[in-house]
């Protein structure tokens, strides 16, 4: 059975009734409303957003593991909640930064075992086992037990238990979380060209690397709060911006009064504050390139010198500034937990 | 070209593929033996040890009289109930297990696999070292402390169909207390403990049910696994079994029937529990939630 959509949901929506010690009335924490999206096959897709934005509560209504408390969401043409094991076996997750899987077995048997739970006999199972981790550069680690492996070689022997089952829609949940810049690389290359070797596979990756998002995915939705502000191309998204001016600024150390100054400026859309030792950076989105002038006269006058300034096109990173008001590291500062 | 999709999801009877290589992962764990010294330990001291505790117990109280008939009561008892500790406990700590442990709960619960199917085959291993566990309390028994169990006098079709039944009604019980285990995200640990421990007031394995109060002893006649033991100890000891008066009126068929009925109604409330847990661990979200206990 095919579908043409990979992905759909309407109106999802997931609450959480929290009772806190000692109190008599459970408190309701929504995790997720009214999402609706609609991924097609052969669609490597984006969700970005900070911790606890629903991302991953989302992930886990899509593979069963979560009910849903409103709408509906179907996968490979299957509803979540009615059918979950018609989803499954079309199904798989991988979540990053966490490091599963039996230690006393050897990474090929941990793997061996999982084909086995989806019905791949053993010789072809043993063969995908050894072309993923050849991929991943693991061949020599095969006979290794997975206790005696780094956290990188065990999130990356999580990611080949993922792709192992060929699997008609792959869900991956911050995969490259904890892995260091050159496994990180690898795994987006993996990624992108698994996605392109069969327009039949279908991939959904959350994360909170603006960089991520915009390199890999063809469709991109920003989540916050448990809803999804935005949902196109990453180069449409961005191209909500062009009319914008962006600038990236370096200046010595603010004082507190004068951010507020900036903010209030006429023309200034948003304006966020990256703190440091010995100076801040400050990104501004503005409306025309104009307000520049305006905004250098107000640090010039609070005694803030201007060590560089950048012009520079706009990227998912302001995108989500425009639509949220903060950059996504601001809203964890705010509010840690992850969801 | 091999079609891995096309295989996976044509494949049938994925009960039996669940338990079986749940049954290799269980072997797995559980023989992990890197260490023959801590496998002596759990496999062969302790439990002599928690037997030599009773004996000893048995002894001080009869004042050293160990041709009573209590005595060999009291020491099978005793050992066959050890299944009821590894194999229920056994299927039902896998969900801890995968859940806490080795965090592979959710990529199991998510794959094609039959749950249930999966955690009986995770007890599969621990029915085997506890076998182990029985034998040699057993034999210890018979070659030190004479325990009249005769070989050539063993009813071994009621032996072997008792056990099967016994063990099977042991993994439905687990299956029960995994559900139980789903929905619990707290203190699930203790559950097997705590569960084995009740039934071994309630179930004839220490003394004969006639010593519990009047208003207490209907609990143990609704357990399948006091007329299990009473079996086992009659198809071991014969008379010697027969010899209390709790059962003593029911032939072995009708002890059998009475097990197999009752096997079959934990069966069905188990298999429903189960279910309804597992509803209700996915509307809670508490399947892969990890509390680090």
């Amino acid at each position: 059975m095919t579908h043409s959509l990979a992905i759909e949901t309407q109106d999802l929506g997931r609450a959480y009734k929290i009772r806190e010690a000692k109190k008599k009335e459970a408190k309701t924490l929504v995790a997720l409303r009214d999402v609706s999206l609609q991924v097609p096959r052969g669609e490597l897709f984006g969700l970005l957003g900070p911790n606890g934005a629903g991302k991953t509560t989302l992930i886990k209504i899509l593979t069963t593991l979560l009910a849903p408390t409103a709408g509906w969401a179907r996968v490979a043409g299957f509803d979540v909640a009615r059918a979950p094991n018609q989803v499954r076996p079309r199904i798989n997750m991988v979540s990053g930064g966490e490091s599963s899987g039996y230690g006393l077995l050897t990474v090929r048997e941990n793997l061996w075992m999982f084909a086995q739970f989806y019905g791949i006999p053993t010789k072809p199972a043993n063969a995908r086992i050894d072309e993923l981790l050849a991929t991943l550069k693991m061949s020599d680690r095969a006979n290794t037990k997975s206790s005696d492996l780094s956290t990188g070689l065990r999130q990356k022997t999580n990611i080949a238990r993922g792709f192992l089952t060929d699997p008609q829609v792959l869900f991956l949940d911050e995969p490259t979380l904890g892995l260091d810049v050159g496994a990180s690389r690898d795994v987006r290359a993996f990624v992108r060209g698994w996605i392109n070797a069969d327009r039949a596979r279908t991939l959904l990756l959350t994360t909170h690397y603006m960089v991520e998002a915009d390199e890999l995915c063809d469709h991109v939705a920003i989540i916050n709060q448990g809803r999804v502000l935005a949902c196109d191309a990453p180069a449409n998204l961005k191209q909500r911006l062009q009319r914008e001016a962006i600038f990236h600024l370096e200046v010595s150390p603010l004082k507190d009064s004068v951010l507020p100054m900036l903010q209030a400026l006429p023309g200034v859309c948003q304006v966020t504050h990256h703190p440091a030792d010995d100076r801040a950076a400050l990104d501004f989105i503005l409306a025309d390139e104009s307000v520049l002038g305006a905004v250098i006269n107000t640090l010039t006058q609070a005694d803030i010198r201007l060590l560089r300034l950048d012009k520079r096109a706009p990227t998912l990173e302001d995108v989500f500034v425009n639509l949220v008001g903060r950059s996504i590291e601001e809203v964890e500062r705010a509010d840690p937990s992850p969801a | 070209m091999f079609n891995l999709r096309a295989e996976i999801e044509n494949r049938e009877w994925v009960p039996w593929r669940s338990f079986r290589i749940a049954t290799w992962l269980g072997w797995q764990i559980e023989s992990n033996w890197t260490d023959p010294f801590l496998f002596a330990v759990y496999s062969i001291v302790k439990p002599l040890a928690s037997a030599l505790i009773l004996v000893v117990m048995y002894g001080v109280i009869t004042n050293g009289d160990f041709t009573s008939p209590l005595f060999p009561y009291i020491y099978l008892g005793n050992a066959f109930y050890m299944y009821v500790g590894a194999v229920m406990t056994g299927v039902s700590w896998s969900v801890i297990d995968d859940r806490e442990h080795y965090k592979t709960l959710k990529y199991i619960y998510t794959a094609p696999v039959d749950y249930m199917a999966y955690l009986i085959g995770r007890g599969v291993a621990r029915v085997l070292t506890g076998s182990f566990s029985v034998l040699i309390t057993i034999g210890c028994g018979v070659a030190f402390l004479r325990v009249p169990i005769h070989v050539a006098a063993i009813d071994v079709p009621l032996f072997g169909v008792t056990l099967v039944i016994g063990i099977l009604l042991l993994a439905l019980l687990g299956v029960l207390l995994a559900g139980l285990t789903l929905v619990l995200a707290h203190h699930a640990g203790y559950l097997g403990e705590s569960v084995a421990g009740a039934l071994y007031l309630f179930s004839g394995a220490i003394f004969p049910l006639d010593i519990l109060p009047a208003w207490l002893q209907p609990i143990g006649f609704l357990m399948p696994i006091t007329y299990w033991l009473e079996l086992l100890r009659r198809a071991l000891i014969g008379s010697v079994a027969e010899a209390f008066p709790t059962l003593a009126g029911f032939s072995n068929a009708h002890l059998l029937l009475i097990l197999l009925a009752l096997t079959l109604v934990f069966g069905v409330v188990s298999v429903l529990v189960f279910r309804l847990c597992d509803q209700r661990a996915r509307a809670l979200g508490l399947i892969d939630q990890v509390t680090n206990h």
